[in-house]
């Protein structure tokens, strides 16, 4: 009886893998020790998270001793650095939700659609040069975007709109809609990309065209890794400082409308912590409960994101 | 490759035995304001020593300085304000005891636009129409500052809030610190305030007498009028004094312990006020007047400890008059 | 009958066709912005800085002459905290991301950890900085030196690694895991042998964009202690004694370009302003060959993926 290839391949692999299973208890520990390192790391970003939620309860505590909940949440001016203080956060609420949203409004049609088109459109070179080189959108440091939204962006809208003002929400919103572009765009790629072929191609010999096999098959497929660059597209949005602190203007302004300036929370936090105000005050402490409203905002929103990925995840 | 990663770990886990920082090391941090005066003595200091001692020099803020400060992070705070009663029970408690040395003038200037035709000179109470808190809203024209004046519109710019600049204005100005309308355009970056004054006709703002300087082809500053006739903002009268009440001091403060510990900070403070005039005219600020640092230097001999201004802001206070004062600490 | 529905398919394959020629361009016309906002940002960069692109200010200190200032310490003090932050973050959220998929069990607990990972992408970076200036420099006592700062910035760019390292590696197919289970492997074995080379390229554009977010930032390393002005370099890693590695850098006092940057632009001097733009210009060019090291593994890596 002659061993063919088949044969000798398959027998050098039993012999492997029994060698290998006969490893016992010494790959079972092996196993466990890897296991707990990796869980360690895991356990890094709850004890991040509890660091930082630390550090903010810790000082909103004393801040709160001073200032009332309701006023906190109802009152509807933020002047805490100005001689008659009012503590009510919405107007920095809004600031940040509207810089936000129109951050959002920009970066996730452009971010998808570049991503579809450099997956199913764009050939196989064309896309290994353009995604490093819209990579380096996100390496712009915010200081420069700061000043590229106060000095082009804004005149630019100026001519277009000529009763602007200098600082503006529109613009900041447009120029971080722009910088998180990487963000929606790469990662949403990777996911459409890492959709099988065979659902790709399923989908092309029925007839249809890139576009439907983009929006019907690979999105739905790609889902939760799309859903996951916009979580954090938007996260990184909510938590930006410098192009709002220089663009949107540090005047807190309770107002739904782009075309004005308004101080975010986070051009806020910055704004107290690196000036001249005694470490220790109140006003220094408003930035630790204004910092833990914005991370309950977007908890609620990454609460949403998750339910909303849940349901909509296809596996394959 | 096993082995390579483990030798690599190890040598990795020798290098977190901490060692001692740099002997002779200067730790230097607070206000942005003060900053450019102390980098360029550090940088004179640095390189007559021949880089045998090192100076660092940080931006954290005045506030921030000052919380390093007190725990004896840092051996020198630069702060555009004094030290306030908060900041002084920090370091109390924390045993932290220090010398309080103004070094310069900042003088606050008051601008315009070149094509502004209509101010030549400015007086506080002006200026206190426009900026009280009871303008928000109300004062949005010249005409309604002095009747003479055109019915445009009132721009307005000044610094953040949250700046000692914003502190000592309002102080100086409206009588008490931060009290100020809100409806201001504000700025933490003084470039930003100039760029708003010289683009808009109606514009008027505050800052730093070295933005001034900077950008004189743009802008045009007020002459200040408090009783004695509109002074304008210079090297000579804000020396002199006759620039009120908008002259502030900055200051940095010393820490007793390090002073003592340490010649080589003892040696840096004392070209700090030796050099420090010259210096400081380089970088656009104005120097006290002579007998000034010297005085500085005999409260440094004489251990001469704390503040002199109650940890409180003040204004328009004599140089000469500040320093003869009782320290409290 | 027939006629008419043939005409009707026609006609839906044509105007399927035009949506999809139409998208082309949509989506050529979107590339295209973002390209052409980053031509811009480096063409005003360029304009104001590359006349100040000369050796002598990659050599210098910083100084209250323009003319003479230079950036020797903060490109190698951004250089030696990106190692560190380099060092610690990829590996950290590469496990972490790794743990969170593979091993645990999908319970209420792992669903608590994803959406709160989620939320820390969210946090301010200067809310990061204040945390670490508790944490490492004063209760750990690391001062405030180039191993807090790398510390710092690694924990503000760990969510994204452990994000899409996530994402990542569930893309790959469940087939592959389980021939591997069937043929014996044991979990480990399976997730490096075979989960972790396929998703190696989704992760590595995660690490390429929290990379390049960290080395920008500014406001946190201030926070923690960075400086502004510092006229001498940390202790070289490589000395000429034995045991011939340093590690006293670490635990040096240091800057960094973006704060520098930040410094020179809020300047009154319009010189300053020239040397902040040439600043940015290295600061992306920095940027540039960091990611070139990712971005090619990742070319290397795509090309292997044949499901």
């Amino acid at each position: 009886m002659s061993v063919n290839q088949t044969d000798a391949g398959y027998l050098a692999a039993q012999n492997q893998v029994s060698s290998r299973a006969h490893g016992g208890t010494g790959r079972k520990l092996r196993e466990r020790a890897i296991e707990f390192v990796l869980f360690l790391c895991a356990l890094s970003s709850v004890a991040i998270t509890l660091g930082i939620v630390w550090v903010l309860l810790y000082e909103s505590w004393h801040f709160f001793a001073n200032v009332s909940l309701i006023d906190f949440l109802t009152d509807t001016q933020w002047t805490v650095l100005f001689e008659n203080p009012h503590y009510g956060i919405m107007p920095l609420v809004t600031g940040t939700l509207v810089t936000s949203g129109i951050a959002l409004l920009v970066a996730l049609p452009l971010g998808t659609t570049i991503a579809i088109y450099l997956s199913e459109y764009a050939g196989v070179n064309a896309r290994e040069v353009l995604k490093p080189i819209l990579e380096l959108l996100s390496a712009v440091p915010t200081v420069v975007f700061g000043y590229f939204a106060l000095l082009f962006i804004t005149p630019l809208l100026q001519s277009l709109l000529p009763n602007l003002p200098g600082f503006n929400m529109l613009s900041a919103g447009i120029v971080i809609g722009i910088m998180i572009i990487p963000y929606v765009s790469s990662l949403s790629e990777d996911a459409i990309r890492a959709v099988p072929v065979h659902i790709r191609e399923g989908s092309y010999a029925m007839g249809a065209t890139r576009l439907q096999t983009s929006l019907r098959v690979l999105v739905p497929a790609a889902f939760s890794g799309i859903a996951s660059a916009y979580v954090l597209g938007f996260s990184r949005a909510v938590g930006e400082t410098m192009v709002v602190a220089l663009a949107a203007g540090t005047q807190p302004n309770l107002t739904l409308n782009p075309l004005e300036g308004a101080a975010t929370i986070t051009a806020y936090i910055v704004q107290v912590s690196l000036g001249d105000l005694p470490h220790g005050s109140v006003a220094y402490q408003s930035i630790f409960a204004a910092g833990l409203t914005l991370m309950c905002i977007t908890l609620i929103f990454n609460i949403g994101g998750y339910l909303l990925r849940k349901r909509f995840r296809e596996i394959y | 490759m096993k082995n390579t990663l483990f030798s690599v770990a190890f040598v990795g886990l020798l290098g977190l035995i901490p060692r001692m920082a740099a002997a002779q090391l200067i730790q230097i941090d607070g206000s942005s304001t003060v900053f450019p005066v102390t980098e360029a003595v550090a940088e004179e200091f640095q390189k007559s020593k021949k880089g045998k001692v090192k100076v660092t020099v940080g931006i954290a803020g005045t506030g921030g300085g000052f919380k390093k400060f007190c725990r004896g992070e840092t051996d020198i705070s630069n702060a555009s304000r004094p030290i306030l009663k908060a900041e002084m029970e920090t370091c109390k408690q924390s045993g932290m005891q220090y010398f309080e040395l103004p070094v310069a003038y900042d003088a606050l200037t008051v601008i315009v636009n070149p094509k502004n035709d209509w101010v030549k000179s400015l007086t506080v109470p002006d200026l206190k129409k426009m900026w009280e808190p009871g303008a928000q809203g109300k004062v949005s024209s010249w005409n309604q500052v002095r009747t003479e004046w055109p019915n445009n519109p009132l721009k307005l710019f000044g610094p953040g809030a949250d700046s000692g600049t914003f502190d000592y204005f309002t102080e100086a100005i409206v009588g008490k610190a931060k009290s100020s309308r809100g409806d201001f355009t504000a700025s933490e970056d003084d470039n930003v305030l100039v760029q708003g004054v010289a683009n808009d006709r109606n514009a008027l703002g505050y800052f730093g007498f070295a933005y001034y300087i900077e950008n004189q082809g743009k802008l045009k500053a007020v002459a200040i009028d408090k009783g004695k006739g509109a002074i304008l903002p210079s090297a000579k009268t804000v020396e002199d004094g006759t620039y009120q009440p908008l002259s502030r001091p900055i200051f940095i403060y010393v820490s007793k312990k390090a002073y003592d510990a340490k010649s080589e900070l003892k040696e840096f403070v004392e070209y700090y006020l030796k050099q420090g005039p010259q210096l400081i005219r380089q970088v656009k600020y104005v120097p006290l007047p002579q007998s000034a640092y010297q005085m500085n230097m005999e409260h440094m001999k004489k251990g001469k400890v704390g503040t002199v201004f109650g940890g409180e802001a003040e204004v328009g206070v004599k140089i000469e008059d500040l320093l003869k004062r009782e320290a409290k600490f | 009958m027939e006629q008419s529905s043939q005409a009707n398919f026609s006609k839906a394959v044509s105007r399927n066709k035009n949506r999809d020629k139409l998208f082309a361009v949509l989506g050529l016309l979107a590339t295209f912005i973002g390209m052409l906002t980053l031509a811009a940002l480096l063409g005003d960069l360029a304009m104001d800085g590359l006349a100040r692109l000369k050796p002598h200010f990659f050599t210098s200190f910083p100084s209250r002459f323009p003319g003479q200032a230079g950036i020797l310490s903060a490109w190698v003090g951004t250089t030696l905290v990106m190692t560190v932050t380099a060092l610690t973050a990829v590996p950290m959220g590469i496990a972490a991301g790794v743990y969170l998929e593979e091993y645990a069990q999908k319970n209420w607990l792992t669903a608590i950890i994803e959406i709160n990972i989620a939320n820390l992408a969210g946090v301010p970076s200067i809310v990061y900085g204040l945390m670490a200036l508790g944490l490492f420099v004063y209760q750990f006592g690391f001062g405030q030196s180039i191993l807090s700062a790398g510390l710092t910035l690694a924990l503000l760019i760990l969510p994204i690694v452990i994000v899409a390292t996530r994402e990542a590696i569930r893309a790959v197919p469940a087939s592959m895991r389980e021939a591997a289970y069937a043929l014996g492997a044991t979990k480990w074995q399976t997730t490096s042998d075979h989960v972790l080379p396929y998703s190696l390229g989704g992760i590595l554009t995660g690490v390429i964009i929290a990379l390049s977010r960290a080395i920008g930032e500014t406001a946190p390393l201030i926070t923690i202690g960075a400086l502004t002005f510092i006229a001498f370099l940390p202790d070289a890693p490589i000395k000429a004694e034995f045991p011939f590695i340093s590690f006293e850098w670490l635990w040096s006092p240091f800057s960094v370009m973006p704060i520098q940057m930040f410094n020179w632009v809020s300047r009154p001097q319009h010189e300053f302003h020239l040397n902040a733009a040439a600043t940015g210009l290295v600061l992306m060019v920095m940027t540039l060959v960091m990611n070139g090291i990712a971005i090619y593994c990742r070319y290397r890596f795509r090309k292997r993926i044949k499901w």
